[in-house]
């Protein structure tokens, strides 16, 4: 096999490795996305992330 | 600045919604930077001259040599984690050590697959169990077993606990794939980059060979803290959804 075979072997594999890493953590990304906008449609949120309960005086607390 | 200010001042900045904002607004730019650096680097890669000896098949050079890099600095990254796991408790730490080990396995298996590949023409052999191919072996090994102990545990803060002792007990290796050219007799080169007496290699491979290594470097940085980001948001979702639970289970209760 000739040298050019190697090199071209190695910067595939490499690019395919790459490349596949992207994509699972741009999608991984995406996923967990997805789930959060589902929750928050049906009313889940952090607590950190609701609305501050209203004071007597009408005011956040 | 006095000590508890400081330590207020660390404590903000390991506030995961904090990290969030500050992912969201340094992810395009480092991706971009990184884009660029991958693309010079493979133009110089790809028009410079051939080694006397080697010929063309040094340009294996520019992806194999920056990949093995990354392996070690990605476990060093994971053992200074497990270190603010331990210690610190630190809220991000675990999430760091969990979300770089797949990253880890992936910069490994390059190295280990272009090592391979550049191996066959230059020492006519694929593989052969010197120290150097078997230490690195080991680490990616050790990077699968560590994937496999966090994706066992239901619990993240007990995985993150005994994944980070795991971490630290192994990184024992990485000083090991580091000297073990120099330690023992193996088929694999001394270090011809970091060295006390400065680079052996010439200047025209040196440059690609750095630009490929500053590139990979931020491709490591920028899916570790994007995969940093999915590792809080994938706990968000668990937390969100026991809490859901929790709730269906209190009404349930109420109208029985």
């Amino acid at each position: 096999m000739s040298h050019l075979f190697y090199i071209s072997a190695s910067y595939i594999v490499a690019g395919i490795v790459t490349l596949c890493l992207i994509a699972w953590v741009w999608l991984d990304g995406r996923a967990r996305q997805r789930e959060l906008a589902e929750l928050e449609a049906s009313g889940i949120r952090r607590r950190s992330a609701r609305p501050a309960a209203p004071t007597e005086t009408g005011g956040p607390a | 600045m006095s000590d508890s200010l400081a330590i207020t001042k660390l404590s903000d900045l390991a506030n995961p919604t904090r990290f969030l904002a500050l992912a969201a607004r340094l992810l395009p730019w480092m991706a971009a930077i990184t884009a660029i650096l991958f693309a010079i680097g493979l133009y110089l890669s790809f028009s410079g001259e051939g080694d006397y000896q080697q010929g063309m098949t040094v340009r294996i050079m520019y992806i194999h040599v920056p990949a093995a890099w990354l392996s070690m600095m990605c476990y060093t990254v994971m053992a200074l984690s497990a270190i603010g796991t331990l210690v610190w408790r630190h809220p991000l730490a675990d999430v760091s050590h969990k979300a770089a080990a797949p990253l880890g396995a992936a910069f490994t298996l390059i190295a280990l697959a272009t090592g391979s590949l550049w191996g066959k023409p230059m020492w006519g052999t694929w593989w052969v169990w010197d120290a150097r191919l078997t230490s690195v072996f080991v680490l990616f090994l050790m990077y699968l077993g560590l994937i496999a102990l966090n994706r066992a545990m239901d619990d993240p803060s007990r995985a993150a606990r005994v994944s980070a002792v795991l971490i630290l007990v192994g990184f024992v290796n990485i000083p090991i794939i580091k000297f073990s050219v120099d330690w023992w007799n193996t088929l694999h080169q001394p270090a011809s980059v970091v060295r006390l007496d400065g680079p052996t290699i010439d200047q025209s491979f040196l440059w690609p060979l750095l630009i490929m290594a500053i590139a990979f470097t931020m491709l490591f940085f920028t899916l570790h803290v994007a995969a940093m980001r999915n590792e809080i948001w994938r706990r968000r979702v668990t937390a969100q959804r026991r809490m859901a639970a929790r709730m269906a289970g209190q009404t349930n209760a109420k109208e029985a």
